[in-house]
């Protein structure tokens, strides 16, 4: 099958201004990311702050700049080329291509209706043919995100956090998109009502064959939604696996450094495996060799030399580290 | 073991103007010396206002019940809280007997002081100390939560420390004056999974290490499940269950601490479908009559539940719960 997104070695990188006299810097925030998001799927990106998941979930969007690498898009009725896409090809890839925001507060506008926030898209990308259409659709999408007629009426700071995340789902999907990336769309939610937009999102791209880049710091989240997870650090690719697969046996030293820092419901079970020691480094300056090995537990020599590529350990399932195979 | 705070009847209302809402509902509840009670709750339980009354820190528009008593048992004798009034007076509550850690620490630190200039600060007010021995017992302190260089830190502007330093920094500076009662609000929200298991494990030790009193607040419960031996689990101002940790998690009594531990992704389990606690969180304005969590209980008895505030039940050893369904039980403790 051939896939909805592919990348190959994208990267991404921010100057910095600096002085006059002063060397030139750089924030590489994305490094030689290569992925296929195939159709259809629920594809997980996890990593900590500053890792560059956001960022590559914009680089698809056309909304950072991308210096290196290859980007497709290809949803069977049309493929892009993402870097050199321009023109009515970018405007038709804006409908078929978009994001999900963290912040339900910050994302809704407070001087329009909810009617007019979902409709927005529609008007401004010229979707629709009449004003009957467009509330067609509204409400068509309202319904599905579990909103109701009422609700449409009235501003979002009448809304809570979940009825807001659920409104901005709606504006997201109006277009009837087919990729959809989703940055930590539930992390300012409270638990009870992250489950419901889990369970709603979850829903959603099942009905609607929809395929969704999930971007989340939080592995229970990404176990529980995901179907196939990729591990970032520093701007690099570390693991690729299918859900399970790499919940159950993660083979990268970070992977499994994040699952045992997860704090344990059970009171009486202390961690077992090691922590990790110091932060993550600057991706102004990042480290030579492997970007973890400052904070490996089993960085040698050659570690802090030598950039490990990513490799297939078994189908489907990749790791980037030099020491996987002892490290079993 | 020995007392250390009580808090009777806490009920905290403020003035806006969209009316008189209600933050903090009748709530009481202790702790011990050298224990650790978590409290858990979503946006607006309440957990943060409780937190601050402690310290008398909410805002001019806050109203406190005319029954609410928060006494603090010190070796000098008992304060009584409410009745502090002049900054003179309140100091002992802040930043004396009581210390705070928050959550985002770039917010606690003034941005144009050095990090050590505002440590020396704190301890200047709430001891007779000299600036040199203040300085001393900073830089001591900054080694102690695991800063390397503490010196050159010392020095440093919060702006030039990572979010996981920063805390480190705020926790040192929280514990400097040698608390009684240390209250750490959301202290690891902010920060990466792998910093947070650093940060858990710093503060697990300094606890056995200073024996102090803590009040851990989050809306994580393996956060709590980690480093609380008590919980209180809160909902629209109320507390509506508290006992042991463990019985609390594993056996929850209320259809709300239920519902919080369903909707958990839970990693030791991947096939658990995740149950939402269905509805939204009411508005404070919209204040449920009876008992606050009738609006979203899928356990709900009936009128009763609608009508009528539910009073605490024993459901075990310490343990208590404000739920209708035990209205067959004795009264409980808490």
């Amino acid at each position: 099958m051939t896939p909805l997104i592919r990348t190959r070695n994208l990267s991404v990188h921010f100057p910095l201004r600096t002085g006059l006299l002063g060397k030139k810097k750089v924030v590489h925030a994305v490094e030689n990311v290569s992925v296929d998001i195939a159709p259809g799927s629920f594809f997980g990106l996890v990593g900590e702050s500053g890792s560059g998941k956001t960022t590559f979930g914009r680089a698809l969007l056309r909304a950072a700049p991308v210096v290196a690498g290859r980007a497709h898009y290809d949803d069977g009725e049309v493929a892009y080329d993402l870097r050199a896409i321009d023109g009515e090809d970018l405007k038709d890839y804006r409908s078929r291509a978009q994001m999900i925001f963290q912040d339900p507060y910050a994302a809704l506008s407070p001087r329009m209706t909810v009617r007019d926030i979902i409709a927005e898209p529609l008007e401004v990308m010229k979707l629709t043919s009449s004003r009957a259409e467009t509330d067609e659709r509204v409400r068509e999408i309202a319904a599905r995100c579990r909103l109701n007629l009422e609700h449409l009426r009235r501003y979002p700071h009448a809304f809570s956090g979940g009825q807001r995340q659920r409104i901005s789902i709606a504006r997201a999907l109006v277009s009837k998109p087919r990729f959809v990336v989703a940055d930590e769309a539930v992390a300012a939610l409270d638990v009870s009502i992250q489950a419901d937009v889990l369970n709603l999102l979850r829903d959603i791209q099942r009905d609607m064959g929809l395929t969704f880049l999930f971007i989340s710091h939080d592995l229970s989240v990404i176990a529980h939604t995901c179907d196939f997870v990729a591990v970032m650090y520093l701007g690099r690719l570390v693991e690729t696996a299918p859900a399970r697969q790499l919940f159950a046996a993660p083979l990268h030293p970070y992977t499994r450094a994040l699952l045992s820092a997860i704090p344990s419901l059970d009171p009486d079970e202390t961690r077992k495996a090691q922590k990790l020691q110091g932060e993550i480094p600057s991706p102004i300056d990042p480290p030579p060799g492997c970007k973890f090995h400052t904070r490996c537990p089993f960085a040698t020599d050659m570690c802090r030399e030598t950039e490990p590529e990513l490799e297939e350990a078994e189908s489907g399932h990749q790791v980037a580290c030099l020491r996987w195979k002892e490290l079993g | 073991m020995t007392r250390l705070l009580t808090v009777e009847n806490l009920t905290v209302q403020f003035d806006t103007t969209e009316g008189r809402i209600t933050a903090v509902d009748d709530v009481s509840f202790s702790l011990d010396r050298g224990r650790v009670l978590g409290v858990v709750g979503e946006s607006g339980s309440g957990k943060s206002v409780t937190a601050k009354a402690l310290m008398k820190l909410n805002p001019g528009n806050a109203v406190y019940g005319g029954q609410s008593k928060i006494t603090l048992h010190l070796d000098g004798g008992e304060v009584d809280v409410m009745a502090l009034r002049k900054a003179r007076d309140l100091r002992i509550v802040r930043g004396g007997a009581i210390s705070m850690i928050f959550q985002e620490p770039m917010a606690s630190f003034a941005p144009a002081l050095t990090v050590g200039s505002q440590m020396v600060e704190q301890l200047l007010i709430h001891s007779d100390m000299s600036k040199k021995r203040a300085r001393e017992i900073s830089i001591e302190m900054l080694d102690r939560v695991g800063i390397p260089d503490p010196v050159r830190r010392f020095g440093q502007y919060a702006f030039e420390l990572s979010g996981g330093m920063r805390q480190r920094a705020m926790i040192a500076m929280a514990l400097s004056t040698h608390p009684k009662l240390l209250i750490a609000d959301e202290p690891t929200t902010a920060l990466d999974v792998t910093i947070q298991a650093q940060v858990i494990d710093l503060m697990k030790e300094l606890v056995a290490e200073f024996h102090m009193g803590i009040i851990f607040i989050t809306h994580d419960l393996g956060v709590i499940a980690q480093t609380a031996d008590d919980i209180a689990v809160m909902y629209l101002g109320k507390i509506v269950e508290t006992g042991p940790v463990r019985q609390v998690i594993r056996a929850p009594a209320h259809p709300y601490t239920r519902g919080l531990l369903a909707a958990l992704p839970r990693l030791d389990d991947l096939d658990a479908p995740l149950t939402p606690i269905p509805g939204d969180i009411p508005s404070p304005l919209e204040r449920p009559e009876g008992c606050v969590f009738h609006t979203r209980c899928g356990e709900i008895i009936g009128d009763v539940c609608r009508g009528q505030v539910p009073c605490f039940h024993a459901v075990g050893e310490g343990r208590a719960a404000a739920c209708h369904l035990y209205d067959h039980n004795g009264e409980g403790s808490a």
